[in-house]
């Protein structure tokens, strides 16, 4: 009925607005990825050298526990009080967001491989530097590709409360806050774009991870 | 507590899985008496698991019968057939998050019996099988280790005093030298309780040590000897029987006698070893080779010499 | 409805009529104001907010467990539903919330919608892992023993599911309050509507760093509470 209407509305939004739902998504995907990737180069060495020592549990487990605790709205909400609507304001509460859940990934991926390996990787006198980075990592892949793919979605559905934030380039967010402006079936196209941008991503990722997993399946 | 052993008969009993050539288990026709050990022993493939589960059902039969105390298996309710068997495998699959209590209890308890009979059943058990009825019931079995694990899994299945027991290479997950120690333990509980065991295993040692009659099945599921072990070492039936058995057949037979079954001389020399009667002829051979003697004395359960056995009176 | 607007000058003193020179200053945190507005603006947006939590967790654990039992016992839909799963958790909250409002209105219908559709992307996985997990030979050694296809469930099958269950309720918990608070971007309602009330006078810090507390203590403790409601409930698991 209504939902119906709303999403065959939707739908034909998408083709009529393309170049601003493009402008937007792009403007959303900056935001998402620029984040993303300061997060994985700050959360993912430090996980996965703290897996390696198999230490730091409680500390991995800790922020985690806190990560999903914190409101997204309230971090985002207190760095914009703090410093203002901007681009790296926005991102730098994205990454405090992203950052808990790729440290416990990285540090479980690196932590739960075969211990035997490692033993014997070792043995053979290989310097730890070089069994984290070709017995630890490789096997432990798939279980980081998976913890990436997460946050991934999460910071990607996350960046559209820069559009809230009064953002000047927010993105997709903008037209989210907006009904009045954009109309609610532009709100629920601009929905799909982020589900989209979200799940292409996932998807990229998890083809990542089965090859990954797939090269180290044991050949019958 | 009396117990009521049954007699299994295999009827013809035939599995084919559909898809893959030949039988699993082909025509096996055989018949364990009440109280017997019959033991299912051959290479891998050759269906004596597949054998064994189709006594309970586990695995459906596609023709022939199998009958327990002259009931086919067919003919009985599936849950009531099966929690009148006891069933033992490799891996025990006790219930990891109920107490050792619980898990010995399971039957017992969906029979409906009474908490009290239950707990004191447990505590029975637990004595039977060699381990602490007071401690060791309320522990979980992530507290164990293997081989107290095993002897759980052997308890539970005798929980409700099945006349008949199926054990699916009970000993096989166990470190040798425990494994020997639960395959002594296992046929002195036997020789109390007397019950009707179906027991596979891969190891021809094992099937010799406890079976009272070992059944050899070869690859596509076919039974090629069935016999006591004393048979089965002695005139194998083919070529195959003799390679599995092992071309130390010979010496394996004699791990069947003791020394207390031979003729003894009487006449009692110096220097000479001694040795108890009721050591097997294989370790009074390996002691006689080991020191290079000829014959040794042999010692009643008193500790008195009762004779003499030379190296030729154990290899007659 | 509410948006808020970029802050454009420096700290407001917000206009409440009490000028304590913390607030005049636009402080993190001014404990005087939170004293007094505890009972009128803090605690009921607590309460609300458990309220949101405690209906949105308990459908949505209901949903997925129904969800399931049906998945384990026809393995050919466990794909599926984990794809619907995830395409609901795509989608960003704020939409879901704000979609809904001209269908179910200015209510908490229109907030627990939403949030029970995200709860079913990690409790009905972890289920459905939590029951495929037990272990192949208890299995075959409860089945061996004569137990039914429902004992062996209720039994075997769910006791041992309990720990993959209850690691998906807490993190659909704590998920549940941190979501919880975006909906206020909608609906007046729950400890989002302190925070998103502090942005719109431009950056009450106070309000916000209280709402935005609340709510991670809230989720700390749900976390704590449902952590030793699960060492209750599986004594074995202790044992290492």
């Amino acid at each position: 009925m209504i939902l119906a209407s709303l999403f065959i509305d939707a739908l034909r939004y998408i083709p009529d607005h393309a170049s601003l739902l493009l402008e937007k998504a792009a403007e959303t995907a900056e935001l998402a990825f620029t984040a993303l990737g300061i997060a994985l180069v700050v959360a993912v060495p430090l996980g996965l050298w703290l897996g390696h020592r198999h230490r730091g549990l409680t500390f991995a487990l800790g922020t985690s526990s806190i990560g999903r605790a914190l409101p997204t709205i309230a971090v985002i909400g207190v760095f914009i009080a703090w410093l203002g609507v901007g681009f790296w304001n926005v991102t730098t509460a994205l990454v405090i967001l992203a950052i808990p859940p790729l440290l416990t990934n990285a540090y479980f991926a690196v932590d739960g491989v075969d211990r035997d390996a490692v033993e014997a990787a070792r043995g053979m006198g290989l310097r730890e530097r070089q069994i984290l980075a070709r017995v630890e990592l490789p096997l432990g892949l798939p279980l980081l590709l998976a913890g990436i793919r997460i946050a991934a979605v999460f910071v990607i559905a996350t960046a559209t409360i820069a559009g809230i934030a009064g953002m000047e380039r927010g993105g997709l967010g903008q037209i989210i806050a907006d009904p009045v402006t954009y109309t609610f079936p532009g709100v629920l196209a601009a929905a799909f774009c982020v589900a989209a941008i979200a799940l292409l991503t996932a998807l990229v990722l998890a083809l990542a991870q089965h090859a990954a997993s797939r090269r180290m399946a044991p050949r019958a | 507590m009396p117990t009521e052993a049954a007699e299994l008969v295999f009827d013809e009993a035939t599995k084919v899985y559909p898809g893959r050539d030949g039988a699993a288990v082909d025509h096996l026709s055989l018949t364990v008496s009440a109280g017997e050990i019959c033991v299912l022993v051959g290479p891998s493939g050759g269906g004596k698991t597949t054998a064994l589960k189709l006594v309970n059902r586990l695995i459906p039969l596609t023709s022939g019968d199998i009958r327990i105390d002259g009931t086919s298996i067919l003919a009985h309710d599936l849950t009531e057939l099966r929690r009148s068997i006891g069933y033992v495998i490799q891996q025990v699959g006790l219930f990891p998050h109920m107490t050792i209590e619980a898990n010995i209890g399971t039957v017992p308890r969906l029979l409906g019996w009474q908490r009290q009979r239950i707990r004191e059943r447990v505590g029975e058990l637990l004595e039977l099988v060699g381990l602490d009825p007071e401690e060791d019931r309320r522990r979980f079995p992530a507290e164990l280790s293997g081989g107290q694990r095993q002897r759980v899994g052997l308890a539970r299945a005798l929980a409700v005093n099945p006349p008949l027991m199926l054990m699916d290479e009970p000993f096989g997950a166990i470190d040798p030298i425990v494994r020997a120690r639960l395959q002594d333990e296992f046929l002195r509980l036997q020789h109390e309780l007397r019950k009707t065991v179906v027991f596979v295993t891969h190891d021809i040692d094992e099937a010799i040590k406890v079976g009272d009659r070992i059944a050899i099945l070869r690859e596509g599921g076919r039974l090629v000897q069935y016999d006591t072990p004393q048979q089965i070492l002695e005139q194998p039936a083919d070529g195959f029987v003799a390679e599995f058995v092992g071309r130390d057949r010979a010496l394996k037979a004699l791990t069947l006698r003791t020394l207390g079954d031979l003729d003894l001389s009487g006449a009692v020399a110096d220097g000479l070893p001694e040795l108890p009667a009721d050591t097997s002829l294989r370790d009074a051979l390996a002691l006689l080779v080991a020191e290079r003697h000829d014959a040794l004395v042999v010692l009643g359960s008193d500790g008195a010499p009762l004779g003499v056995a030379t190296r030729e009176d154990l290899l007659r | 409805m509410s948006g808020w607007r970029a802050a454009d000058g420096g700290p407001v003193i917000p206009n409440f009529g009490h000028g304590t020179a913390c607030l005049r200053n636009n402080h993190w945190f001014c404990p005087s104001w939170v004293r007094e507005h505890w009972s009128d603006i803090l605690q009921p947006a607590l309460l609300q907010h458990i309220y949101l939590l405690l209906i949105s967790v308990s459908i949505g654990f209901a949903i997925s467990f129904a969800l399931a039992l049906v998945a384990f016992r026809f393995r050919w839909l466990g794909p599926t539903f984990g794809a619907l799963g995830d395409f609901l958790y795509c989608l960003p909250s704020i939409a879901l919330f704000t979609i809904l409002l001209p269908i179910t209105g200015i209510t908490v219908t229109t907030i627990v919608i939403p949030l029970i559709a995200y709860t079913l992307f990690v409790i009905y996985p972890n289920i459905l892992a939590g029951l495929r997990g037990v272990p192949p030979e208890v299995l075959e050694s409860a089945r061996g023993m004569g137990l039914t296809r429902r004992q062996t469930f209720w039994r075997v099958e769910l006791p041992l599911a309990v720990p993959a269950i209850m690691a998906g309720l807490r993190v659909a918990t704590v998920s549940t309050i941190a979501i919880a608070t975006i909906a206020a971007f909608v609906i007046h309602y729950g400890l989002g509507a302190p925070i998103f009330d502090a942005l719109e006078q431009p950056d009450f810090r106070t309000e916000l760093v209280a709402g935005g507390a609340l709510a991670i203590l809230l989720a700390l403790g749900a976390d704590a509470l449902l952590a030793l409601l699960q060492r209750a409930l599986t004594p074995w698991s202790r044992i290492r």
